[in-house]
């Protein structure tokens, strides 16, 4: 019996801060065991779905519009929970659908990468219809340790969340603040290994001029930017990406199993590796843009 | 679950039992020959067939309990009275049931000479009510965030919490709280039943949540499960598999129908209880968010499901399309009460087996084809207790 069953809403900082909702280590024998004859797994995820999305808008985007460029692809494991952290921009931002293309196209043992999306889109319609089928799950801390620990899938973080997405175009490369290490803390309880990840030119495919306050309250979307084609092309335009060339690296992952497993063990640590693990990022999206000869070409 | 670990008898006290899980457990109960007596109350009367059972008349309050567990010196007490699912009664009703009975049924095990040393309480999933930033699997530890949004998670988050003050004031008592997905089966009458039932099934535009069933019979066993082991605690009791709305329409082979608006919606299914659908609004929060729960804790105490989520689907689909080919048509000759307790009582039958009574006798009624289940036959095939 839990002391808090009976408590009823928690203070909203204390929510943020700590790990609430957290599952006690649970047996993975126990988990339920996959049915062949279903096409939708136990997160709402859909085989046909997927397929589809990714045979077409994926497809073309990954290999005609963005010509994407892969390096370091063997530094995601081949088996057992990673926890992948990438920067992140852009309206509809283009860059996890590539990263996990990427990981598809490229890895020797391709497997499906979960994207962590604001619990937002679950409680918006279509969007909450529409992306678990393709492979979204909302970034609770929970589902998070259950994807990593039980399941050993890799998991795809943007620890800036959406002050990266909300940036503007003249912020471009420049990373926002990484929380509070809460990315560092799950790979640690669940011992999963962590990736960094750097993608170039998803600034440039989807700029973003200005942000409405207004249409953002009207519409009850998490914000309401503008960009060349939205909103001017209406839904649609969301889709609008100009074609720059994509760069993704993968970099050197992080052994957490060394770390211990009880990240409230040591807060610091969390903190080191967090901004560790931001300092890597930047460096390399720095670097990347560096030699970059031409947004649009590479 | 063997009978080494079961303490040697049982006298055992039922609540509700005129609910189709107090009935179905009663029955289930007493083909354990370890169980010494089983008495169930309700206001109503019992629907099913009960052999040993003993009925007791009591008010919706549950009000004189405590001198029924004194007198009979009742050490179980099985409690499936809780209402979760608003069609079932009145509002009122249910809160009257739901929270003061529960705060009565606690009270009769509390005094300081009470013979009862374990309580089974079922509850139900709606606890954990259904919000936008849910985990995708409700493991027991995780509280609820946010306050209850309808009168039934209202009842069910008060009754809990009188149940846990009780656990946490009577450590020597055993408490089990079982959580239940949606149940599906062919007995059971459930809103969200009535609702995959219509030939067209309804949701809400741009939403296909995800649901968690537990069968019927999964339901019961596990209430025997705890019955009869020591589970302290809470522990979710949902199949495995989660499914999308959407695949339950399929695997049911009707159609979707996405006609309610996603905003107004309380407004939009005005009409549609009108026409006689009648949709509590607990429902409305699982069609628009979904619920998944995680079952390991209880698989973990040594219970096992028969049916996964698919499969109960699949068994209800299998029940309605029998349904329209049956109704109608009387259930062939099994079970008669009175040639049944004339060869049970009467002085002139001749016993040649000592015992045997417990195993000759199909507790069931006629409609159901297995009486208790494989594991349960198991273990009568056992020496027992």
């Amino acid at each position: 019996m839990t002391p808090d069953r009976t408590s009823l809403a928690g203070a909203p900082d204390e929510r943020e801060q700590e790990a609430p909702a957290l599952p006690a280590v649970r047996d993975r024998d126990l988990l339920p065991a996959i049915e062949p004859e279903r096409r939708v797994n136990d997160w709402g995820r859909s085989e046909r779905i997927e397929e589809i999305f990714d045979r077409t808008v994926v497809e073309f985007f990954y290999r005609y519009w963005f010509r994407a460029e892969i390096e370091g692809i063997e530094n995601v494991p081949s088996e057992g929970g990673a926890l992948l952290v990438s920067n992140h921009s852009g309206a509809l931002p283009p860059d996890a659908a590539m990263i996990a293309k990427a990981i598809r196209e490229e890895h020797p043992n391709p497997r499906p990468l979960n994207i962590t999306v604001e619990h937002f889109f679950k409680g918006y319609p279509l969007f909450s219809m529409l992306i678990p089928k393709i492979g979204c799950v909302a970034a609770h801390p929970a589902n998070v340790q259950r994807l990593l620990y039980d399941e050993e899938q890799l998991v795809l973080v943007f620890p800036e969340g959406r002050k990266g997405t909300e940036k503007l175009y003249s912020q471009r490369y420049r990373l926002r603040r990484f929380g509070r290490g809460g990315f560092v803390a799950a790979a640690m309880r669940a011992r999963a290994k962590l990736v960094p990840v750097c993608v170039v030119g998803a600034e440039e495919a989807a700029p973003i001029f200005a942000q409405s306050g207004l249409m953002k309250r009207l519409t009850g979307l998490l914000y309401f930017p503008i960009t060349p084609t939205f909103p001017w092309m209406g839904p649609l335009g969301m889709l609008g990406y100009l074609p720059a060339k994509f760069r993704v690296r993968f970099l050197e992952p992080i052994d957490t199993a060394e770390l211990g497993a009880d990240p409230d063990d040591d807060k610091a640590l969390v903190q080191t590796i967090s901004q560790e693990v931001r300092v890597r990022i930047q460096e390399n999206l720095h670097e990347m843009v560096g030699e970059r000869q031409s947004v649009w070409l590479g | 679950m063997s009978p080494v670990d079961r303490p040697p008898a049982r006298r055992v006290l039922v609540t509700g039992l005129a609910t189709y899980w107090g009935g179905r457990l009663a029955q289930a109960l007493e083909s354990f020959p370890e169980v010494e007596a089983i008495i169930g109350v309700d206001s109503r009367e019992p629907t099913r067939e009960l052999e040993r059972t003993e009925y007791v008349k009591v008010g919706t309050q549950h009000s004189l309990i405590q001198r029924i567990v004194k007198a009979a010196e009742i050490d179980t007490v099985i409690d499936t009275r809780l209402t979760v699912d608003s069609i079932a009664t009145s509002r009122g009703d249910a809160h009257e049931n739901n929270v003061i009975g529960t705060l009565n049924i606690l009270a009769a095990c509390t005094g300081e000479d009470s013979p009862v040393r374990k309580l089974v309480f079922k509850s139900s999933a709606h606890w954990y009510g259904c919000e936008q930033d849910d985990p995708a699997f409700f493991t027991e530890e995780i509280g609820r965030k946010h306050p209850p949004r309808t009168p039934i998670e209202r009842d069910i988050v008060e009754a809990e919490a009188a149940v846990a003050d009780f656990a946490e004031k009577r450590r020597d008592v055993t408490v089990t709280v079982l959580r239940c997905a949606n149940v599906l089966g062919p007995d059971v009458d459930t809103s969200h039943i009535r609702m995959v039932t219509l030939p067209m099934v309804p949701m809400i535009l741009g939403f296909d949540p995800r649901y968690q069933f537990a069968h019927e019979d999964d339901v019961v066993h596990a209430l025997e499960h705890a019955a009869f082991n020591d589970v302290d605690g809470i522990y979710n009791v949902a199949a495995d598999g989660v499914l999308a709305l959407s695949e339950v329409i399929g695997l049911l082979g009707k159609r979707p129908l996405p006609v309610l608006p996603p905003w107004g919606t309380g407004l939009a299914v005005g009409p549609l209880r009108r026409l006689g659908f009648r949709v509590p609004d607990e429902m409305l929060n699982q069609l628009r968010f979904g619920r998944g729960l995680d079952n390991r804790k209880f698989k973990a105490t040594g219970f096992r499901y028969e049916f996964t989520s698919r499969e109960a689907v699949l068994k209800l689909g299998e029940h309605l399309r029998l349904r329209p080919v049956l109704s109608g048509v009387k259930s062939p000759y099994r079970y008669e009460r009175e040639v049944e307790e004339f060869l049970r009582w009467s002085p002139n039958v001749r016993r040649e087996r000592a015992g045997a009574d417990a195993g000759l006798f199909d507790p069931s009624p006629p409609t159901r084809e297995a009486p208790a289940g494989p594991r349960s036959q198991t273990e009568l095939s056992e020496p027992g207790g």
